[in-house]
């Protein structure tokens, strides 16, 4: 049987649809989030030379990979609001903005963190941690233009383009340990392997996943209150459960 | 005693209240203002029916 996907492009279907699918999401990330924490810090060894202050990667690594990820979703989402003037693509996009904002300061203060005990100083100007800053106000920028013009079409269309015009900092971010000489490590988990304990492996695939699952329920649940503003006159949210509750 | 010998006396705690605890801060801050906006939101509504249906009426 044939599933028609361009049916949950309408706000009217994707509503009930979001509503259904956050708890799944938002329970599997609880469970994922325990689990990751208890292998993060009572399964994984002690680093040989970090010692305890390594167990930071558990959430730096994630957050930092899912902020620059969530910036390419917001705005691949913002480019077919843009581009086929799809109403909820753009509500995506300004879904996807804070939880993106929210990780890129995770990953930077998380970052200084671990730059303190292992470099000596919480903030040096290198180039991925340049760029992973550039990212946050890029995320800061988009909500900051979104929110500052009334009319939502129009704020869409403009915040997009921004959106569009950051994405070249994402490639900037993951290759700049290649290009630049800098003082952040590069890639521990490489195509050819990694050196790393398998426990250590498997705390920070989990809490990758959960933090994935997390980004998706949270934004699932911030979209469905940008469409209820958003389609306020629409009969069917008059018609709607809460609504008339 | 200065931050640098108490994070090398305490890396455990260091890196939990430094880390963790921030990072599920900052979730908790963030799923409690996306409640309260959607339930913001539904009062908005809720309020625009019964003006509507007042103008009914």
């Amino acid at each position: 049987m044939a599933i028609n996907w361009f049916k949950y492009s309408a706000p009217t279907t994707f509503y009930p649809l979001a509503g259904k699918l956050i708890p799944w999401f938002a329970v599997s990330a609880a469970i994922l989030f325990a689990a990751g924490l208890y292998i993060g810090f009572v399964v994984a060894p002690a680093d040989a030379t970090q010692g305890e202050f390594y167990r930071i990667i558990f959430i730096h690594v994630p957050a930092s990979i899912i902020s620059m990820f969530l910036y390419l979703v917001m705005a691949g989402y913002a480019a077919l609001g843009l581009i086929f003037n799809t109403r909820l693509s753009s509500m995506m996009a300004s879904a996807v903005a804070p939880t993106g904002a929210l990780f890129a300061f995770i990953s930077l203060w998380t970052g200084a963190l671990w730059g303190k005990p292992m470099w000596g100083a919480w903030w040096v100007w290198d180039a991925r941690m340049t760029s992973e800053l550039i990212l946050l106000f890029l995320y800061l920028g988009f909500i900051a233009l979104h929110a500052s013009i009334e009319d939502p079409r129009r704020a869409d269309r403009a915040a997009a383009l921004l959106a569009i015009v950051g994405s070249v900092n994402v490639p900037i971010i993951y290759f700049s340990v290649k290009w630049w000489n800098t003082l952040h490590q590069g890639s521990t988990i490489k195509y050819s392997g990694t050196s790393m304990h398998i426990a250590m492996q498997q705390a920070m695939f989990i809490m990758m996943a959960a933090c994935w699952l997390y980004a998706i329920a949270i934004t699932l649940m911030r979209v469905r209150s940008i469409i209820l503003e958003r389609e306020r006159n629409s009969k069917w949210v008059a018609q709607l459960i809460e609504v008339k509750s | 005693m200065s931050l640098d010998i108490w994070m090398r006396e305490n890396p455990l705690t260091y890196v939990w209240i430094g880390s963790y605890a921030v990072a599920f801060l900052v979730f908790a801050i963030e799923i409690f203002m996306v409640i309260h906006k959607r339930k913001i939101t539904l009062d908005q509504l809720r309020m625009m029916r019964e003006a509507d249906e007042s103008k009914e009426e």
